[in-house]
C-alpha cells in the first residue's frame, strides 16, 4: 500500500514534469516557425516599401541614363526575359524526355541508380561553378562569346535537375491503371505515353518548368561571365549580343561603380522588380499545382 | 514485329537523353580541370590548397587559397547554426503541430523564400544586417562572417525544411499511434519516436542545406567582407570560394595563372559540394526510412 503511493506520487510529479517539457518545446517550435515567418515578411516589407517609390511606367520601360544614375531598366528586364526563354526552350524538353526514360521505361537497377545519382549531384553544383562552365564551354570553347545564348544555355543546364525532378514526379503520380487500360488496349508503349500519361501529368510538368523559370529568372552568378553586361547602349539584336539582366544589374549598381549612395532608388526598384517577378512565378506554380491537386481525382 | 522495333529505338532514344544529366556532370568536370589544372604547373596542389596567401595579383603572385577554403567552411558552419535549428523545428512545426490552415499557408511561404534571388537576399543583407551589425556591435564593418551566416542560413532553411518535413511526413501513422497508446506525450513522441525515424531524411536535408550554403555565391560576394585572410572572429570579413571567383573572373586576363586558379577553385569547391551530395545520396539509401510494411 505504502509503496503504490509513493509510486503514485512520484508519476504525478513526473507527468507535471513531462507537461512542462512538452510545453516549453511546444513553444521553442512556434518561435522558430514565427522567426521564419516575420524574417520572410520583414524582408518582403522592407524590399517593397524602399523599392516601390522608384517604380514608374517610366522606370520599366525606360533605358538607363546619366550613367546608370537615371532613367528605367527596361533592357535589364528584356534581357532577363531572353536568358530566361532561352533557358526553358532548352531544358524544358530534355527534362522531360530524361524524366520520361526514368519513370516510364527504366527498370530499377545499376543504370538507373547512377542516372539518379548524376542528377542529384548536378542539382548540387554551384551556381558559380555552372557559371566558371558555361565560360569555359560556351564563351571559349565554342567561341560564342558572351551572349545570351551562352548564359541562356548555362542557365538551362542549372535548371535541368529541378525539371527532370519535377516532371519525373508528375509523371509517376499517373496512376498505374490508365497505363494498363492503354496497354490492354493493344495500344503500343509510346503511344501510351504520349496520349494518356503525359496529357495527365502535364500540369505538374508545367508547375516543374515554371519553378524552373523562377529560378533561372533569379540567378546572378551563372550569367556573371557568360551573358551580363553592365550596359548596353542598344537592345540585343540576337542571339549572340550581350544582355543586361534584373539580377546582375542589383548587384553591379550595388557593389561597383561610383554611384552607389546615389543609385540607391535605382537598386530598390530593380530589387522589387526582381523579387516581383520571381515570386510572381513561384506563385502561379503554387496556384496551378493546388488547384490541380484538388480537382485530380485519383 | 516493325512496331516492335520502333519500340525498342523510341525507348534508346529516352535512355539518351536520360544518360544528359551524366554527360553534363562529365562536361562540367571536363571544363573546370581543362581550365584550372595548367595553374599546377606554376604552384604545387599542395601550396595552392594549404598556402595563406592569396595574391593572385601580385608580383610575384601568391595562390594559397587556405584563407578562402577557411572563409567558406567558417560561414558554412555559422549559417548551419542556425539554419539546422530553425530548419528541422519549422518541419517539425508544420508535420506534427500546426493547424491545417496555418500549414497551408506556412508550406508555400517556405516555398517562396526558397525562390528568392540570392542577388535580393545579398543586397538586403548589404543594406539592412550589415550597417545594423555594424551599429549595434560597435565593429569597423558589418560585411563579415556573422552578417554572412545569418543571410545564408535564411537560404538553407527552405532546403532543409522541406525535405526534414518529407521525411517527417513519411514517418507511418502506427508509430505514433503505438506510442500515444503507451501513454507517451506528444512532445516525448516526436523526440522519441518520429525524429529517429525520420533520421535518415533529416541528415540528408541538413548535408543539402550545407551543400546550398558552401555554394552560395551572391550573399558571401556582397555581404562576406571580401578580406583573403584567415578570421579570427566571426566580426572579420572573409573571402569564401564562391566570392573569390566571382569577384576576380571579371579582372583576369584571359588564360592567365590567375585565370588557371580561379578555375582550380571551381575544381575545389565542385569536389566539396560532390562529397556533400554523395553522402546525402549514400545515407538517404543506405539508411531508407522503415515502412509500415516492416512492422
Amino acid at each position: 500500500m505504502r509503496d503504490f503511493r509513493k509510486t503514485s506520487h512520484v508519476s504525478k510529479v513526473s507527468m507535471k514534469w513531462r507537461y512542462l517539457k512538452q510545453s516549453l518545446f511546444l513553444g521553442i517550435i512556434r518561435v522558430s516557425a514565427l522567426i521564419i515567418v516575420t524574417s520572410i515578411g520583414g524582408f518582403l516589407f522592407y524590399i517593397i516599401i524602399n523599392g516601390i517609390g522608384a517604380i514608374s511606367w517610366d522606370f520599366l520601360t525606360l533605358p538607363p541614363r546619366d550613367s546608370m544614375t537615371k532613367g528605367g531598366i527596361m533592357p535589364a528586364i528584356l534581357g532577363t526575359l531572353y536568358l530566361t526563354a532561352v533557358a526553358i526552350v532548352f531544358a524544358l524538353p530534355l527534362g522531360v524526355m530524361s524524366a520520361i526514360y526514368l519513370s516510364e521505361y527504366a527498370k530499377q537497377g545499376r543504370v538507373v541508380r547512377i542516372i539518379r545519382i548524376g542528377v542529384n549531384c548536378l542539382a548540387g553544383v554551384p551556381s558559380i561553378v555552372f557559371g566558371l562552365f558555361g565560360l569555359g564551354l560556351f564563351v571559349v570553347f565554342l567561341q560564342f562569346g558572351s551572349c545570351i545564348l551562352s548564359g541562356g544555355l548555362t542557365l538551362g543546364f542549372l535548371i535541368l535537375p529541378t525539371i527532370i525532378g519535377a516532371a519525373e514526379e508528375a509523371l509517376k503520380s499517373v496512376p498505374q491503371t490508365f497505363r494498363e487500360a492503354s496497354l490492354a488496349l493493344g495500344v503500343s508503349r509510346w503511344q501510351t505515353i504520349l496520349r494518356i500519361v503525359l496529357p495527365n501529368a502535364l500540369p505538374g510538368i508545367m508547375t516543374g518548368s515554371i519553378l524552373g523559370i523562377g529560378r533561372a529568372a533569379g540567378e546572378t552568378a551563372p550569367i556573371m561571365f557568360t551573358a551580363a553586361a553592365f550596359f548596353t547602349a542598344k537592345l540585343p539584336a540576337s542571339i549572340f549580343d550581350e544582355v543586361m539582366a534584373l539580377p546582375y544589374h542589383i548587384y553591379v549598381l550595388a557593389t561597383a561603380g561610383t554611384h552607389i549612395e546615389q543609385t540607391r532608388p535605382i537598386q530598390y526598384g530593380t530589387a522589387l522588380v526582381l523579387v516581383a517577378l520571381v515570386l510572381g512565378i513561384d506563385l502561379i506554380a503554387i496556384v496551378i499545382r493546388s488547384y490541380m491537386r484538388k480537382k485530380k481525382g485519383w | 514485329m516493325s512496331r516492335k522495333i520502333k519500340e525498342i529505338i523510341i525507348k534508346n532514344i529516352f535512355f539518351f537523353f536520360a544518360l544528359v544529366s551524366i554527360f553534363i556532370l562529365g562536361l562540367i568536370v571536363l571544363f573546370l580541370f581543362q581550365e584550372g589544372l595548367p595553374i599546377f604547373k606554376v604552384v604545387s596542389v599542395g601550396d595552392f590548397i594549404f598556402g595563406r596567401e592569396w595574391y593572385p595579383t601580385y608580383d610575384p603572385p601568391s595562390f594559397g587559397i587556405w584563407p578562402l577554403i577557411v572563409g567558406s567552411l567558417f560561414v558554412t558552419f555559422f549559417a548551419s547554426l542556425i539554419a539546422v535549428p530553425l530548419g528541422i523545428l519549422s518541419a517539425i512545426y508544420i508535420s506534427e503541430i500546426a493547424p491545417p490552415l496555418v500549414k497551408e499557408i506556412l508550406k508555400p511561404l517556405i516555398e517562396l523564400l526558397a525562390g528568392l534571388p540570392s542577388v535580393v537576399l545579398g543586397f538586403f543583407g548589404m543594406v539592412v544586417l550589415a550597417p545594423f551589425l555594424q551599429e549595434t556591435f560597435d565593429l569597423p564593418t558589418g560585411l563579415n562572417i556573422a552578417s554572412a551566416s545569418i543571410v545564408l542560413a535564411i537560404m538553407a532553411v527552405p532546403t532543409i525544411s522541406s525535405i526534414s518535413e518529407d521525411a517527417l511526413y513519411a514517418v507511418p501513422q502506427e508509430f505514433k499511434e503505438a506510442s500515444y497508446a503507451l501513454g507517451a506525450t506528444k512532445f516525448e513522441t516526436i523526440l522519441k519516436v518520429i525524429v529517429p525515424a525520420a533520421l535518415s531524411g533529416i541528415s540528408t536535408a541538413v548535408i543539402l542545406g550545407m551543400a546550398r550554403a558552401i555554394g552560395e555565391t551572391m550573399v558571401v560576394l556582397m555581404v562576406a567582407g571580401g578580406a583573403a585572410a584567415i578570421p579570427e572572429s566571426i566580426f572579420d570579413s572573409v573571402r569564401p570560394m564562391p566570392a573569390s571567383i566571382a569577384a576576380e573572373m571579371g579582372e583576369a586576363p584571359f588564360r592567365s595563372d590567375h585565370y588557371y586558379s580561379l578555375f582550380a577553385i571551381g575544381v575545389v569547391l565542385f569536389i566539396f559540394t560532390l562529397i556533400f551530395n554523395l553522402i546525402a545520396d549514400y545515407i538517404s539509401t543506405r539508411f531508407k526510412e522503415v515502412g509500415s510494411a516492416t512492422l
